[in-house]
């Protein structure tokens, strides 16, 4: 007979009730499925009343979440940075050997392939079954954004590799098999680093379909704009890298990729945070909230950085730092407000209400149209 | 193969899967009217498949002690108690008990009759007895507590002035979907996850690497890790058991006939009766749930008739497949990237400095 101790189990937090003081928790929690529970949105919130977003009145199963949220831990949304950060330094990389920046190159080509592996130990950590992660290439499913960036990830990664090993060139002596290398390896390197680059757009944006592509509330609701998030926030840490490793004389194209990036980040971070309606909350609220607000304030610093402090060193090297902070604080505070929003039923059940409630009137509109066109040429003899 | 419909829209997910001469698409129709809450299914389930326990948990909001669908709980029997809407209040759903007496539960002739035996046994159940529990309890008015509507213990008739209680119960077996599009199944990077000749959803568990990917992706939050062996798990529909022509487990079980296992068209129109029957009788509540093709996921392998708002028993009011989006998203991330690619070209276009 076994002892007790070992036939116990953690237990699944997902199977205890809620707490009641848990944020967001309502009425619904003491009301359960017997009650309707009428709740307001961001207030008292410790923000005050600025939520655009009316009070949410809806029903649950005694308060539980009805999608379940991710299984992912935070290796993926250190993913999320990582495969950012490599396909922003590659593109560096790429930029940097074609106009002849020999610092952008080589910060660009090693910080891929670091970027790279420990992304590539994030992706394999965080499965049920690590031993088993060459399943994920018995197929290639276009339905799946996870075989996609599977396939994306080997491309760039074998490109990336090549471009990064090349880099050590200069040091192998110049005589016997090595030097052969020695010759050999330049030409390999450059081809790998234009693959790299032709890739490195899709590596940046697949995830933000990874994202969406899910029931998860909050994270489906921003798919229009959540490429442009990730595509920014990959140029902006790729910039900080040349901004980090490039003397000033080398970083212009650097500083130019921050503004740019920057832009294309905030502009997609405004949208997501603004324009979802009640499913832009958990992007506002708690602990995602708050890093997307310092990812904002660090990307402002550091452009700013990197606009401003062109003749010095060490405040284009913060700036670099900076936006490779403010990439790290963007993508977790994404991933948590996602999980955020799947672990509440309000944002299950209250958008898909206003779904069916928008729908209900549409079809009761168009059916008073019908019926009003035979009566209108019928009384007042105008045929319409 | 592949159809225009593919990826939404009504669809026979077998043939479209690629199936050729695939036998007729088989799902449960869940009818909640008549569960009786037993939890049959649920450990019908457990047997037959092997599923490991689930936690000994005390829930506390109701005789619902499993809390949902998860890795090791495939049939989860949901259990809500309910102010009624008689008095209009608590639920939109008013005139659930419209039309039911509202005065004690039985007349004093009917209750002799019911309680009567062909032997004389020395009592009369027509006769009040002591204080009856029941009628005792819905006097109390306390704050903060309510009378739940426990049936009294007692023979029929010797309640008499037990009222009834604005109370009700509901339950209902929760299952996998087995939807016409499966988000779990679009999104499953490995293949584990496959369409059966029968059109339903299994997973293999000799592939899956527990990646994760189908947990977010299904709408009614189903399929889930179990969490000390890394793989998702979920209903299989008994595909060892269906193969043979048997019966799944959880509807062999069922004492109630409340799950019913076949052929999903004669399902259907069995349901759409059922429906008819019970407008009928007044309870005009009654609705059903996942039968309708043209809905967000298809329409569901297995469907539900419901008595309250889907969300009450903890499903989603109007689930959508997440890839009805997809093509629309890798348009959008197509732009994206190429956005960054022209980032770039500017960047390093510009005069050196």
């Amino acid at each position: 007979m076994r002892p007790r101790e070992e036939r116990e189990r953690p237990r699944d937090e997902r199977l205890s009730p809620p707490p009641a003081g848990h944020e967001g928790s309502g009425l619904s929690r003491d009301a359960g499925g017997a009650s309707r529970s009428a709740r307001r949105g961001g207030k008292g919130r410790g923000r005050g009343d600025r939520s655009m977003v009316p009070p949410a009145d809806f029903r649950s199963y005694y308060g539980r979440p009805i999608v379940k949220p991710p299984v992912w831990h935070y290796d993926i949304a250190a993913y999320l940075f990582t495969g950012g950060l490599a396909a922003g330094s590659s593109l560096l990389a790429a930029g940097g050997d074609a106009t002849g920046r020999p610092a952008l190159r080589r910060a660009g080509r090693i910080t891929a392939l670091g970027a790279l592996t420990a992304s590539t130990y994030f992706l394999i950590n965080d499965l049920g079954r690590p031993e088993r992660f060459v399943n994920m290439l018995r197929v290639a499913k276009p339905t799946s954004p996870m075989s996609m960036g599977t396939w994306i990830l080997s491309a760039f990664g074998a490109a990336a590799g090549a471009a990064a090993v090349a880099e050590a060139a200069p040091i192998l002596p110049e005589r016997g098999v090595l030097g052969l290398a020695r010759r050999l390896l330049p030409p390999v390197g450059t081809a790998g680093q234009y693959a790299a680059a032709a890739v490195a757009p899709a590596l940046a944006t697949y995830t933000a379909v990874l994202l969406a592509d899910t029931a998860t509330p909050s994270w489906h609701a921003a798919y229009p704009e959540l490429p442009y998030v990730f595509a920014g926030s990959a140029l902006a840490s790729g910039a900080g890298v040349g901004l980090l490793a490039a003397p000033c004389d080398q970083a212009g194209p650097a500083r130019r990729m921050a503004v740019c990036g920057a832009a294309l980040e905030l502009y997609g971070a405004h949208r997501v945070e603004t324009t979802k309606g009640i499913l832009s909350e958990p992007y506002r609220d708690g602990r995602p909230g708050r890093l997307l607000r310092a990812g904002r304030l660090l990307t402002a610093a550091g452009v700013a950085g990197a606009v401003l402090g062109r003749r010095s060193r060490v405040v284009s090297a913060l700036s670099g730092l900076s936006l490779l902070t403010a990439s790290l604080a963007t993508r977790f505070g994404i991933f948590e407000g996602g999980v955020a929003s799947a672990k509440d039923p309000k944002y299950t059940v209250v958008p898909q209400r206003e779904r069916l409630a928008a729908r209900a009137a549409e079809v009761a509109a168009s059916d008073a149209k019908t019926t009003d066109v035979p009566e209108g040429s019928g009384s007042g003899g105008i045929g319409v | 193969m592949a159809g225009p419909n593919s990826f939404y829209g009504p669809l026979d997910p077998a043939p479209d899967a690629g199936y050729v001469d695939a036998p007729p698409r088989m799902g449960f129709f869940t009818d909640t009217s008549v569960c009786i809450g037993c939890k049959a299914c649920e450990v019908a389930c457990k047997e037959w498949n092997l599923v490991p326990d689930d936690g000994f948990n005390l829930l506390g909001t109701s005789y619902d002690n499993t809390g949902g669908l998860t890795a090791n709980s495939w049939r989860h029997v949901a259990f809500i108690e309910q102010p009624a809407a008689g008095s209009g209040h608590g639920t939109d759903t008013p005139g659930a008990f419209a039309g039911m007496p509202t005065g004690p539960s039985a007349s004093a002739h009917t209750a002799v009759v019911a309680a009567g035996t062909s032997q004389d046994t020395g009592t009369d159940p027509g006769v009040p007895a002591a204080p009856d529990a029941l009628a005792a309890a819905a006097t109390i008015t306390a704050p903060g507590t309510q009378f739940l509507g426990m049936p009294g213990a007692d023979l029929p008739g010797r309640t008499m002035d037990a009222p009834r209680s604005d109370f009700r119960w509901l339950m209902m077996s929760n299952v996998c979907k087995h939807c016409t599009h499966a988000g779990c199944l679009d999104v499953c990077p490995t293949g584990a996850l496959f369409r059966t000749e029968f059109g339903t959803v299994v997973v293999q568990e000799d592939i899956c690497n527990g990646c994760g990917y189908c947990i977010p992706a299904c709408p009614y939050g189903v399929i889930d890790q179990r969490k000390d062996d890394g793989r998702a798990w979920k209903c299989t529909l008994c595909y060892d058991r269906i193969g043979d022509g048997l019966t799944p487990a959880c509807a062999k079980a069922c004492p109630t006939e409340s799950i019913q296992y076949g052929e999903l068209d004669e399902l259907r129109s069995r349901a759409a009766h059922r429906l008819e029957k019970l407008h009928e009788q007044g309870v005009a509540e009654a609705r059903l749930y996942g039968h309708d093709p043209n809905d967000g996921v298809g329409g569901d392998g297995a469907f539900f008739l419901l008595l309250d708002e889907p969300e009450v028993y903890g499903l989603p009011p109007d689930p959508v497949v997440t890839t009805r989006d997809l093509p629309d998203m890798w348009k959008r991330a197509g732009v994206a990237a190429l956005a960054m690619a022209a980032t770039i070209v500017v960047s390093f276009a510009g005069r050196r400095r």
